[in-house]
């Protein structure tokens, strides 16, 4: 064990590791700049738990009717082999779909261990890798593996389309609606940094097999409900974007050492008797429950914990409510800053830190920072104009 | 967003609520909107599962599909709907109004007045665009016929939620958008966008900051969302179980109990509203949506065919180019009704307020024929001005009149005026601003904006596709006809899951 690892794994404390999912890994590039966010990712902490215990719970979750509805598409779009879809990527995408052959790695019921099935996956790739361009296959359940922070994550594509055009293309399944040829925005650049996370993966495995990254396609095939009807469609979806700023995420992450040499050397997450009790119903973290009900557990002072994820610096912005489990806890502590406003406001408020001090500047009751001096005068004007109008309005 | 509204979030922080960024009100408010809180059930595209609809505050009418996967319950909830939401659109048509045309002598007739429709958030105006979508191509015949209000209420929900793309428009209003143009919180857009934390801030409970109501508002149990999506918890603990038991009764307590938050809040956020003075300029614009919603009518009495799919390029390019003339004048609208919004323009520049420290009312240029009366005025100002040599300026108090940038020197603004001085050889007396007097100029603009030219839809350019698939030569309703009939057939089929 490294000391980097050591240094982790006493931050992380008695808990299990919270394996990355390819979710958590899209997640990373909501906020890069937040070192708190990084730690804790980087040590497998379970951000979800700690957001509870330090009583700043995520109010979220998934509906029933979203995970039924997603996975009765997906059970559509891959029944008889994949028929429906081979026939849609050739007549919607124009891609010359060879015969193919279909191999699922995790048939119902097998319960083939991971890396077995990561075995499995790498061997049948590296058969298509070598039959040529005309070797066509269809992977379904693949298992694949990308070093996050030194930690390996397993990670499940929809599917692996093998050879089309002479590349291996991702495949995601997605049961948004794609309506007059238009799909929500958010849900598709969700959608394109989850696959983005799948093709950075896939290439991974390919260079250990020998064959360089343009073997597998940044464009990814996004597959989506037509209008308001069942029908499948399909989409190709360019993912460089995405692809560019992972890479740089997680080359952040490899040299989180340099991070944690700046933290406190006594610096723990544990959270004590309680972090070691498995979390119910939490498992895939697709439904965590809304409360995990601690207090049963005597566990760490949550005093010392809050005095914990302090010593980290966050950089709270009001996307993460979105993105990011602690992003309550993160809220409440950048009560009163100008981020906490939201990134714009920020800027056009010159920069100023803190709501407190943008009110004196404006007042001209604060000296400002030979720095500040743009800001200062801008705030005064700002302050002047807004006065002068509400006095005239009366 | 600009530095003067982020410096009114940053009050709203320190003064423990919103603060105004509107001394005037700049929407129109009905003196009987119709409020709709819809709600959708997760995962599925718009599929409805129930709504809250209704004139009177006392008197919400539910509707509720007890199984929204089902089609025919589907349709049935789209023929509630429309029962309510049509004969409300219908409803204005009993009184008109004479206006004058183009051209002096013209006359033409509108209604004297218009639907509004207020939903909660941006999500409300979605669920009408997307709801509209998927039900204006339905027939009332052949197979997956539907009772013949479902196309009906399709046209007119699309027609509402297209309005709503219009700058300045009132016919659909999100109460969130509408709140915000007048008030700034201090929480960011992304929280703003809940209805009930965004009204914690402008109107907090006694003893409560805003930010505590705001917090207050989160908790989904006591405020549910304000649709169209429900909360993941109330899916799983509540409403799959009665789902699938099939208990109607159930689900309609539990529904109301989501929805009943939601419906008094829209309400709150209308008398709010209300209660604000109305900016002189908002009639106008009202006036704007009664054209339309006349040209509606029109075309709906005169058997015209459902709005398509997507715009033609053509029509696409006029429609920007609408949109676009709107923005403007809606911007300089609001900036000449309101001194907090023309200020934002201030500080950037774009307008100064001052004092008229020199003027030379009687001079000229050019002699005989060409002789032209073209006064200079001073105007002495603290804004700091931006503007270059030659910008032409209009003074909202005198908007006959242009003002050029002829300088800007150490005593001030160096204007020369043109038009709106009278026919004489002098300005007709006041016609020019005086020593002493307090004006703003500002490079806005509310006037006349020319059409842009576009080629006509069957000389659409090859570079934009060439003439639209589906155009015949024929007559235009026939042709526009034919398209909508491929549209009905393809669409008719749609399952809904």
């Amino acid at each position: 064990m490294s000391d980097v690892e050591a240094r982790l794994a006493r931050i992380r404390g008695t808990a299990p590791v919270r394996e990355h999912t390819a979710r958590t890994i899209a997640a990373l590039t909501t906020n890069p700049g937040c070192d708190r966010r990084a730690v804790l990712d980087a040590a497998g902490i379970d951000k979800q738990k700690l957001a509870g215990y330090v009583e700043f719970p995520v109010p979220s979750g998934q509906s029933p009717f979203a995970i039924s509805r997603g996975n009765a598409f997906e059970a559509q779009v891959k029944a008889d082999g994949c028929a429906g879809l081979l026939r849609l990527l050739g007549e919607r995408l124009g891609l010359p779909v060879p015969e193919v052959s279909y191999a699922d790695l995790a048939p119902a019921g097998t319960g083939a261990s991971l890396d077995a099935r990561h075995a499995r996956t790498r061997e049948l790739l590296a058969e298509a890798a070598a039959a040529g361009p005309d070797g066509g296959v269809l992977l379904d359940h693949p298992l694949l593996r990308l070093d996050v922070g030194g930690r390996a994550a397993y990670l499940e594509p929809d599917l692996i389309a093998v050879r089309l055009r002479g590349r291996f293309h991702v495949v995601e399944i997605k049961s948004f609606a794609v309506i007059d040829g238009q799909a929500d925005g958010r849900k598709v650049a969700a959608a394109a940094t989850q696959a983005a996370v799948y093709v950075l993966a896939l290439r991974g495995l390919l260079a250990e097999l020998g064959y360089g990254p343009e073997t597998v396609a940044d464009e990814v095939v996004l597959i989506c409900p037509e209008n308001f009807a069942n029908q499948p469609t399909a989409a190709l979806v360019d993912v460089r974007r995405q692809l560019t700023v992972l890479t740089r995420q997680l080359s952040r992450l490899a040299r989180i050492g340099d991070l944690i040499a700046t933290l406190p050397a006594d610096l723990t997450f544990d959270l004590g008797a309680a972090g070691a009790q498995p979390e119910p119903g939490c498992g895939g973290g697709e439904h965590p429950p809304r409360f995990s009900d601690d207090s049963a557990v005597p566990g760490r002072p949550v005093v010392e914990v809050v005095g914990a994820l302090h010593a980290t610096r966050a950089r709270y912005a009001p996307e993460c409510l979105d993105a990011c489990e602690l992003a309550y806890f993160c809220r409440d502590e950048a009560r009163g800053q100008t981020a906490a406003l939201g990134r714009s406001v920020h800027d056009e408020l010159g920069g100023v830190p803190d709501v407190a001090g943008v009110l004196d500047l404006a007042a001209g009751t604060r000296v400002p920072d030979p720095d500040q001096a743009e800001a200062a005068e801008l705030l005064r004007l700002a302050a002047r104009l807004r006065a002068e109008s509400l006095a005239s309005a009366l | 967003m600009s530095t003067l509204t982020s410096l009114a979030r940053a009050e709203a922080v320190r003064a423990g609520r919103a603060q105004p960024i509107a001394t005037v009100r700049h929407v129109h408010v009905h003196d009987r909107p119709l409020v709709l809180v819809p709600l959708t059930l997760a995962g599925e595209a718009n599929a409805p599962l129930a709504a809250m609809v209704g004139d009177d505050p006392d008197k919400p009418r539910l509707l509720v599909v007890a199984q929204p996967r089902n089609r025919d319950q589907r349709f049935a909830f789209a023929t509630a709907l429309a029962g309510v939401i049509v004969s409300y659109a219908d409803g204005f048509t009993a009184r008109v109004e004479a206006v004058a045309g183009d051209r002096a002598r013209d006359i033409r007739v509108r209604f004297a007045d218009a639907p509004q429709i207020v939903v909660p958030n941006p999500g409300g105006v979605d669920f009408a665009r997307l709801f509209g979508r998927s039900t204006r191509f339905r027939r009332s015949y052949g197979d997956y016929a539907v009772d013949p209000a479902v196309p009906m209420l399709g046209r007119w929900l699309t027609f509402f939620a297209e309005r709503a793309e219009y700058p300045g428009s009132c016919l659909l209003l999100a109460a969130t958008e509408a709140l915000a143009l007048h008030w700034a919180t201090g929480q960011s857009l992304v929280e703003d966008q809940n209805l009930a934390a965004l009204l914690g801030w402008i109107d907090p409970p006694v003893g409560l900051t805003g930010a505590q109501a705001a917090v207050l508002a989160e908790d989904a149990g006591t405020w549910p969302p304000a649709g169209p999506t429900t909360d993941p918890t109330f899916d799983s603990t509540v409403l799959a179980p009665l789902i699938q038991a099939g208990d109607v009764p159930g689900l309609e307590k539990a529904l109301t109990a989501q929805l009943e938050p939601t419906w008094g809040l829209v309400w709150r956020a209308v008398d709010r509203l209300r209660a604000l003075p109305a900016g002189p300029r908002v009639a106008g614009r009202w006036d704007a949506d009664k054209e339309a919603y006349t040209a509606h009518v029109q075309h709906l009495r005169d058997g015209g065919p459902p709005q398509p799919r997507r715009d033609s390029a053509t029509a696409a390019a006029q429609r920007l180019n609408r949109l676009e003339r709107a923005q403007a004048s809606y911007a300089a609208q609001r900036a000449f009704d309101d001194p907090l919004v023309l200020a934002e323009y201030r500080l950037a520049g774009e307008a100064f307020v001052g004092t008229v420290t020199a003027a030379e009312p009687e001079r000229v240029e050019g002699a005989g024929r060409s002789r032209k009366l073209r006064p200079h005025i001073v105007v002495s100002t603290a804004d700091p001005v931006r503007l270059a040599p030659g910008t032409a300026l209009v003074a909202p108090t005198r908007s006959g009149q242009k003002a050029t940038l002829i300088a800007i020197t150490g005593d001030g603004v160096l204007l020369e005026l043109s038009g709106g001085m009278g026919r004489a050889a002098t300005p007709a007396p006041g016609t020019v601003p005086e020593v002493g007097e307090r004006i703003c100029y500002s490079s806005l603009t509310d006037g006349y904006q020319p059409v842009a030219d576009f080629p006509r839809r069957e000389d659409t350019p090859w570079t934009h596709g060439g003439p639209p698939a589906g155009y015949d030569p024929a007559p235009v309703g026939d042709a526009a006809d034919a398209a909508a009939t491929d549209t009905v057939a393809a669409d008719a089929a749609e399952e809904w899951s």
